[in-house]
């Protein structure tokens, strides 16, 4: 999972791992210290020195100005509580283990190495590979190989697949190991990864043990970011620190019984919600529904108010707190006996008639038996799909949905959370709060494989920024009663650094306006300026050295303004999937390079946006020599170009990357 | 750990499980559950009276068995569960979906 700093250059996850107490103590202090300077640079930028003049453009500057240092704060919280944990106790013995690999498209062979080496991890287990390709040649592999293999049942055709979260829980129902171990198709663990790990389950509110995840097929210099050592590092062992280590799908072992946990208490959250919105909705269907009933058919307007009442009758259930199954049951029962008594009524009519046929006929060929048959022939018709009330499909709908089966879903029980394309950092949210804990292990004990190309690089971004954004909008962490403070900014930190697309179009278009037509957001004297800004960002960077501890983090902060137009996207479309009900794809990550050549046309708005940079450092040497412009200024903000500048730079390789070989 | 199945009456099954309904154990209730509703007995008691221990994979058995049954117009219900599952039924909510019954007899006594 990425954040805002997550990006470094490619190293290794046990870099930076190693900090004691005195490292601890400087950064706190160097925490409190960007924080003081920071406030005290927003309320000067706010309240002294906003040019409001230029309010449209001073406006949106301070406000993104506000957003870093609300972005760094949360940072230096991360960082508050970020060491190493004392190794884990041996691995008890005894334990059973199912080690899942996930895998939809990626090609057998690539599955197959994976398996291999989750077959030979030592703690003794069971091996599944989770195809939600069906795909016959991976099965017979798997066979060969001597591991399991799970496919979706039919209980899914026609019904909401929830990507991998749906693969993994269904998954979960038919087997039985008390762990499991998830990992991506790419991710190649270590033998000892169950040993290593297992230990942490001792304390039997622990849920989730985290690793980190790395990638092989690195080049020098990661030119497309892959490895985020400061994310599996110090921010994920922060995160720790406050009990807010999350899953980020792969790479992890989880106590089946904390998800087991989840699903039954989601399902019961889940039907309540349902049956009583049903409930609340079925008065306006059926009235809507009796108007569109030929006056005429006396059948049917004679079922259409049978089922108004037993609709009355289950509501005045629920208010009366009767339990669910009880009001349920007794209203699809009615509804049943409707149905039936409607089908009776008919094939009666119907008989009678061909009785009178029958009679006629007989003198001719004897025997005519249809009339015997009349019982089941009922039963037959009345059975919930052929039943006349089914002929009103929203009628049909409705009823069926006032039920405790959650007949829209393939399996009652949802272990992992379904509610966004990112079902890890959902599930993680709703473990911690329902009172689990979660350890971040920091030891590289799986290898994966990384994008290798710009294109599919950018998707993957794109999936777990929109992902992240999903879970905010719809179960955002800081009203989560249930998660302590620290536990919902910690989820707040992370959802909070993809909003950054919006800050950086600020920081691009500020200078573009000052050196093009002269116009500055800030009201001040240089001195003045200096004086308050250049300590805070000397603070904020000395910060990122001394929490990075050895780490890059210059990498980081290039992606996290340089692919701005993926983070605004992100926020966008996941609004509209929320509040609109736009659909969002669950987006798998190519695995294998696609096409060749630099894919430029994938970072158009970033080449556009450059080029008006270097135009408008142009524009401002011009009206610099021309003493039009104003010298002081026109430096800072060329200096502020050539920043930019040099953010977007990052993509330049990144576009010509023409893959891993080594 | 067992089960034992018999019919009671037309169209209903009792369903005695024996020992911990846990993790290792549900497949083979979920299994049992839906072949007593594939053979027509879609009115299904499991009796608990001898269940030690339920876990979560216990409940969501009973969960999917109830959801077998209720697709077949029929019903789940559960009766006699011991102090400890009690307590789980209650601390999950589940209580609300599938209330216990005081014994296998009163489970369909209404219906």
């Amino acid at each position: 999972m990425y954040t805002g700093v997550g990006m470094s250059d490619g190293r290794n996850a046990r870099d930076g791992a190693v900090r004691g107490t005195a490292h601890l103590v400087i950064l706190r202090l160097v925490v409190v210290v960007t924080v003081i300077l920071g406030v005290d640079y927003l309320a000067w930028r706010w309240f002294f020195s906003l040019n409001w003049d230029a309010w449209w453009i001073a406006v949106p500057l301070v406000l993104a100005e506000t957003y870093s240092l609300v972005d760094v704060a949360l940072f230096g919280l991360t960082m508050w509580r970020s060491r190493s944990r004392p190794a884990a106790a041996p691995a008890q013995q005894g334990l059973t283990v199912d080690v899942f690999i996930t895998t939809y498209d990626e090609s057998v062979d690539l599955v197959m190495n994976t398996a291999r080496a989750a077959r030979d991890i030592r703690y003794p287990h069971s091996t599944w590979i989770l195809d939600d390709g069906a795909r016959n040649e991976m099965a017979a592999a798997a066979a060969q190989l001597g591991v399991g293999y799970v496919t979706r049942g039919a209980a899914w055709d026609d019904r909401p697949l929830h990507a991998k979260a749906g693969n993994l829980n269904n998954a979960l129902m038919s087997t039985e190991g008390e762990f499991l171990l998830v990992l991506d198709a790419d991710q190649v663990p270590d033998p000892r990864i169950l040993d290593r790990t297992l230990g942490y389950f001792a304390d039997e509110k622990v849920a989730l043990v985290k690793t980190p995840q790395l990638f092989g097929n690195v080049s020098p210099g990661d030119p497309l970011g892959s490895q985020a050592p400061l994310f599996y590092g110090p921010i994920q062992q922060g995160k720790d620190g406050w009990n807010s280590a999350f899953f980020c799908g792969s790479n992890a072992i989880l106590r089946r019984e904390a998800l087991m946990n989840l699903g039954i208490t989601g399902y019961v959250t889940e039907v309540e919600r349902a049956v009583i919105a049903a409930l609340r909705g079925a008065r306006r269907v059926l009235k809507r529904a009796a108007k569109t009933v030929p006056n005429d058919n006396e059948v049917m307007r004679q079922a259409l108010v049978e089922v108004s009442a037993a609709v009355e009758a289950a509501r005045a259930g629920v208010a009366a707190n009767e339990s669910l199954s009880a009001v349920t049951y007794t209203l699809q029962q009615r509804i049943a006996e409707v149905s039936r008594s409607m089908v009776a009524i008919d094939m009666h009519l119907l008989a009678r008639d061909l009785v009178a046929i029958g009679e006629m006929r007989a003198h001719a060929d004897g025997a005519w038996d249809v009339v015997t048959d009349i019982e089941s022939t009922v039963d037959m018709l009345a059975s919930r799909e052929l039943s006349p009330l089914g002929a009103m499909e929203s009628v049909q709908t409705l009823l069926r949905s006032i039920d405790v089966d959650r007949p829209d879903e393939a399996q009652p029980v949802m272990p992992l959370a379904t509610i966004s394309v990112t079902e890890d950092m959902a599930t993680s949210m709703r473990l911690h709060e329902m009172g689990w804990k979660s350890v971040y292990h920091h030891e590289t004990l799986a290898e994966g494989l990384a994008p290798e190309s710009l294109d599919a690089m950018l998707k993957q971004r794109l999936r777990w920024a929109q992902g992240t954004m999903q879970v905010m909008i719809r179960e955002n962490p800081l009203v989560q009663r249930r998660l302590s403070v620290a536990q919902r900014l910690m989820y707040f930190s992370t959802m909070w650094s993809y909003l950054s697309g919006f800050a950086a179009v600020v920081y691009f278009a500020a200078p573009i306006i000052f050196l093009c037509v002269g116009i500055l957001p800030v009201h001040t004297t240089a001195g003045e300026f200096f004086l308050r800004f250049l300590p805070f960002m000397i603070a904020n960077q000395l910060l990122f050295v001394v929490a990075g501890h050895g780490i890059s983090t210059w990498r980081g902060q290039q992606f996290s303004l340089a692919l701005f137009p993926i983070w605004i996207k992100a926020t966008t479309s996941a609004i509209a999937n929320v509040f609109f009900g736009r659909p969002l794809p669950f987006i798998v990550t190519p695995k294998n390079r696609g096409d060749i050549g630099p894919q430029w046309r994938l970072i158009v708005p970033q080449i556009v946006v450059a080029c008006v940079l270097v135009l408008a450092a142009a524009v401002g040497v011009v009206r610099l020599v021309s003493g039009i412009g104003e010298p002081v200024g026109t430096v800072v903000n060329l200096v502020w170009v050539a920043f930019d500048l040099l953010i977007l730079s990052v993509l330049v390789q990144a576009a010509r990357y023409r893959g891993y070989n080594s | 750990m067992g089960f034992t199945v018999k019919e009671l009456e037309k169209g209903v099954a009792v369903v005695r499980v024996e020992g911990r309904l846990n993790m290792t154990t549900a497949g083979g209730l979920r299994d049992l559950v839906a072949s007593a509703v594939a053979e027509g007995n879609v009115r299904v008691v499991v009796d608990l009276a001898a269940v030690e221990f339920i876990d979560s994979s216990g409940l969501g058995a009973l969960i999917n068995g109830l959801k077998t049954a209720r697709q077949a117009g029929g019903d789940l219900r559960i009766a006699s569960p011991n102090d400890q599952v009690k307590l789980v039924l209650s601390l999950t909510n589940v209580e609300k979906v599938l209330p216990p019954y005081e014994s296998v007899d009163v489970a369909y006594a209404n219906d």
